[in-house]
C-alpha cells in the first residue's frame, strides 16, 4: 500500500470512529430517555398525584407529599440563591474586575460548580442539622442553595461582562450613581441572560439527591412544615428504587420521569429564551 | 440651617447622597461575594472539625488501612478510595476517546445545519440528573450487562495472564465495572463540550493552511488542532475526572456497596460518595459518623485539587485564543 492510500485509509477510519462516538452518545441519550418514558408513563395516574407515598407492603399510593415537598424546597432555594447570586455576580463584574479577592471568589465559584454535592450535604448537616436539632426542609433548601448560587453568580457575571462599556459610560455621563447604573442599566440590559442562569440553577438542583439525604431527609406523610423532615422526589426515588416492592419501584420510575421532564423542559426554555434575546 | 437652598447646595447634597448609596451598594455586593468564598472555607473547616476524632484515633493510617468494621469501630478509607479511583479511571478510559470523537465530529465533519441540534443533544445529556443514570443503570443496563456482556468478557479475557483476574467471579451485573461504565456516560457530555469549545478556538487560517498543503481531516486534527489545544483538552479531561470522583447517585445504585477490595472488576465495591449515601443516615454519633466526615474531607480535597488544575488548564487553553 502506498503512502497516499494509507493516509486516506487512516483518515477514513478516524472519521468513521468519530461518527461511531457521536452515535454512541446519541444512542445512550435515547436509550435512557426511552426506558424512562416507557416505565415512567406506566406509573402515572390520577392516584400518582393525589395520594401520598405508600407504607411498606401496601398497595397503590402516589407521590403527592414528595412532589409538594420538592416544589417547596426548590422554591425556597430559588428565593434564597437568586438575590445572593445576582449581587455577588454584580460585584465580580462591576467592582471586582482587577481585585485579588474577586479573582479568588471567581476561582472558588468555578470549583463549587463541579464540587461533589454530597459533601455540601455533609457540610449543611454539620452546620444546621446537628446544631439546630434535626432534619428539616429548611436545611435541604440551604444545601441546594449552596449548589445553585455558583451557577447564578457565574452566569450573571458573564452576562454583565458582555454589556458594552459605552452603555455604562453613557449612564455615568448623565449623572447616575453607580448602583443605579448597575441595577437599572446593565442588569436590565442582560435580564434574559440572568433569568437563563436562574433557570439553569433550578434545573441543576431539581435532580440533586445527595445533598438532601442528610438534610431534608424524607417524610412518608404530607407536610408543608419546612422545619420538619420533608418528603422530596429525589430521596423518594432513591429509597423506592432500591426497595423490593413492585409498586415502590414503579413510583420511583414515575418520579424520575417527572424530574427529567421538569429539568429538560427548563433547559429547553432557558435555551429558547436566551436565543431569542441574543438574536434581537 | 439655611432657609434658602441654592441649586448648588441641592446638587452637593445629591452627590453626597449618591456617594453614600454607592458605598453601601459596593459593600452589600462585596458581602454577598464574600458569602460564596466563605462557604468553601466553611465546608473545609467543618469537615475537618467533624473528622478530627477519627483522624486522632487512627492517624494518617486512616488513608491506607483496608478495614471498615462498624460494630468494632475500626475504620480505614482504603477500600472506598480504591473504588472511587478505579471507577473514575474506567469512566475516563471510555469517556475520553468517545468525547474526542464527538468533539472531532462536531467541529470538523458534521454538516453545519446538524451542528447545533447535535451539540444541544449532547448538552441535554449533561443536564439529565444523575439519579436517572443510576436508576437506568440498576434496572436496564446491569441486567443486560450481566446476561450479554460479562460472560463473553469472561470467556475472552478470563484466561489472559494478569488481566484475567479482573474479569473473575460471577457475572451479577452490578459491581465496579458497571459503575465505571455508567459514570462514563455521565461525564462524556462534560468532557465533549469542553473539547468542542477548545477545538473551536483554533484559528481557521491555521487549519486552512494545513488543508492547503494537502492534509487529511485526521491529520489536521492530530497534527494541528490537538497540539494547539492540548492544554484545554487536558483541562476538560480533568473536569470529567473531578465529576466522576464525586458522583454519588449514578454510582451508589450500581456499585454493589461492599466495603472491601477485590481484584475482580465484576465484584461489588464501594466509593467514598456511595459509602456516605448509604451509611450516613443510619450512622451512630461517635467514631462512625466522624469516619464518614473524614471520608467526605478526603473526597473534597481530592476533587478540589483535580478541579483546580482543570480550571487553570481550561483558562490557559481558552486564553490562547487571539495570541
Amino acid at each position: 500500500m502506498n503512502l497516499y492510500s494509507r493516509r486516506v485509509l487512516t483518515n477514513r477510519v478516524g472519521i468513521v470512529l468519530s461518527m461511531v462516538a457521536m452515535s454512541f452518545g446519541l444512542i445512550a441519550l435515547m436509550w435512557i430517555l426511552w426506558t424512562l418514558f416507557y416505565n415512567g408513563f406506566a406509573a402515572l395516574s390520577w392516584d400518582f398525584f393525589t395520594q401520598d407515598t405508600p407504607a411498606p407492603g401496601s398497595e397503590g399510593g402516589g407521590l403527592r407529599n414528595a412532589i409538594v415537598g420538592s416544589l417547596m424546597i426548590i422554591g425556597v432555594t430559588t428565593l434564597v440563591s437568586t438575590p445572593i447570586g445576582i449581587l455577588a455576580g454584580i460585584y465580580l463584574a462591576e467592582f471586582g474586575t482587577t481585585s485579588r479577592f474577586a479573582a479568588a471568589t471567581r476561582f472558588v465559584t468555578d470549583i463549587m460548580l463541579s464540587a461533589p454535592s454530597i459533601v455540601v450535604g455533609l457540610f449543611v448537616y454539620a452546620l444546621a442539622v446537628a446544631t439546630l436539632g434535626g432534619f428539616s426542609g429548611w436545611s435541604g433548601s440551604l444545601a441546594l442553595s449552596l449548589i445553585a448560587i455558583p451557577v447564578v453568580v457565574r452566569t450573571t457575571e458573564n452576562m454583565l461582562l458582555l454589556v458594552p462599556t459605552a452603555l455604562r459610560e453613557a449612564a455615568f455621563a448623565v449623572g447616575a450613581p453607580r448602583w443605579q447604573v448597575s441595577l437599572k442599566v446593565t442588569l436590565r440590559a442582560v435580564k434574559a441572560g440572568v433569568v437563563t442562569g436562574i433557570l439553569l440553577a433550578i434545573a441543576r438542583v431539581t435532580g440533586e439527591t445527595a445533598p438532601l439525604l442528610f438534610t431534608a431527609l424524607n417524610n412518608q406523610f404530607f407536610s408543608t412544615d419546612m422545619s420538619q423532615p420533608m418528603g422530596n422526589l429525589p430521596v423518594v426515588i432513591f429509597q423506592f428504587a432500591m426497595s423490593p416492592y413492585d409498586n415502590w419501584v414503579s413510583l420511583a420510575w414515575g418520579g424520575a420521569l417527572l424530574i427529567a421532564l421538569f429539568v429538560l423542559g427548563i433547559n429547553i426554555l432557558a435555551r429558547v429564551m436566551f436565543r431569542k434575546k441574543s438574536s434581537d | 440651617m439655611s432657609e434658602v437652598t441654592t441649586p448648588v447646595d441641592v446638587h452637593a447634597a445629591q452627590v453626597k447622597k449618591f456617594k453614600l448609596q454607592d458605598l453601601l451598594f459596593h459593600q452589600v455586593t462585596l458581602v454577598f461575594a464574600f458569602i460564596v468564598l466563605a462557604a468553601l472555607a466553611g465546608i473545609l473547616i467543618s469537615l475537618a472539625i467533624e473528622a478530627m476524632p477519627v483522624l486522632k484515633a487512627f492517624g494518617p493510617g486512616f488513608l491506607w488501612t483496608n478495614v471498615w468494621n462498624v460494630p468494632e469501630d475500626q475504620y480505614g478509607a482504603l477500600s472506598a478510595i480504591y473504588g472511587t479511583v478505579v471507577t473514575s479511571i474506567i469512566a475516563l478510559i471510555i469517556a475520553v476517546p468517545v468525547s474526542f470523537g464527538i468533539a472531532l465530529f462536531l467541529t470538523e465533519t458534521c454538516p453545519v445545519w446538524l451542528r447545533r441540534p447535535l451539540g444541544t443533544a449532547i448538552e441535554l445529556l449533561a443536564g439529565v440528573p444523575s439519579i436517572i443514570y443510576g436508576i437506568w443503570g440498576l434496572f436496564v443496563f446491569a441486567p443486560l450487562f450481566a446476561k450479554h456482556v460479562q460472560p463473553h468478557l469472561q470467556a475472552a479475557l478470563g484466561d489472559v495472564p494478569v488481566i484475567g483476574g479482573w474479569f473473575a467471579g460471577p457475572p451479577i451485573g452490578i459491581g465496579i465495572l458497571t459503575a465505571g461504565i455508567v459514570l462514563s456516560l455521565m461525564v462524556i457530555p462534560f468532557v465533549a463540550s469542553v473539547m468542542r469549545d477548545v477545538f473551536e478556538t483554533v484559528p481557521p487560517p491555521l487549519k486552512e493552511s494545513a488543508y492547503g498543503v494537502g492534509c487529511t481531516t485526521w491529520e489536521v486534527v492530530t497534527n494541528v488542532v490537538l497540539p494547539y489545544t492540548r492544554v484545554g483538552v487536558i483541562g476538560g479531561i480533568m473536569l470529567g475526572l473531578g465529576r466522576a470522583l464525586g458522583e454519588t447517585m449514578a454510582v451508589t445504585f450500581v456499585i454493589g456497596n461492599a466495603n472491601r477490595i477485590v481484584g475482580s472488576l465484576f465484584a461489588p465495591g464501594t466509593s467514598i460518595a456511595s459509602t456516605l449515601a448509604n451509611e450516613f443516615g443510619e450512622a451512630d454519633p461517635g467514631l462512625h459518623i466522624s469516619a464518614l466526615f473524614a471520608l467526605g474531607l478526603v473526597l473534597f480535597i481530592i476533587t478540589f485539587i483535580v478541579l483546580a488544575i482543570s480550571q487553570w488548564l481550561i483558562k490557559r487553553g481558552v486564553a490562547k485564543q487571539g495570541k
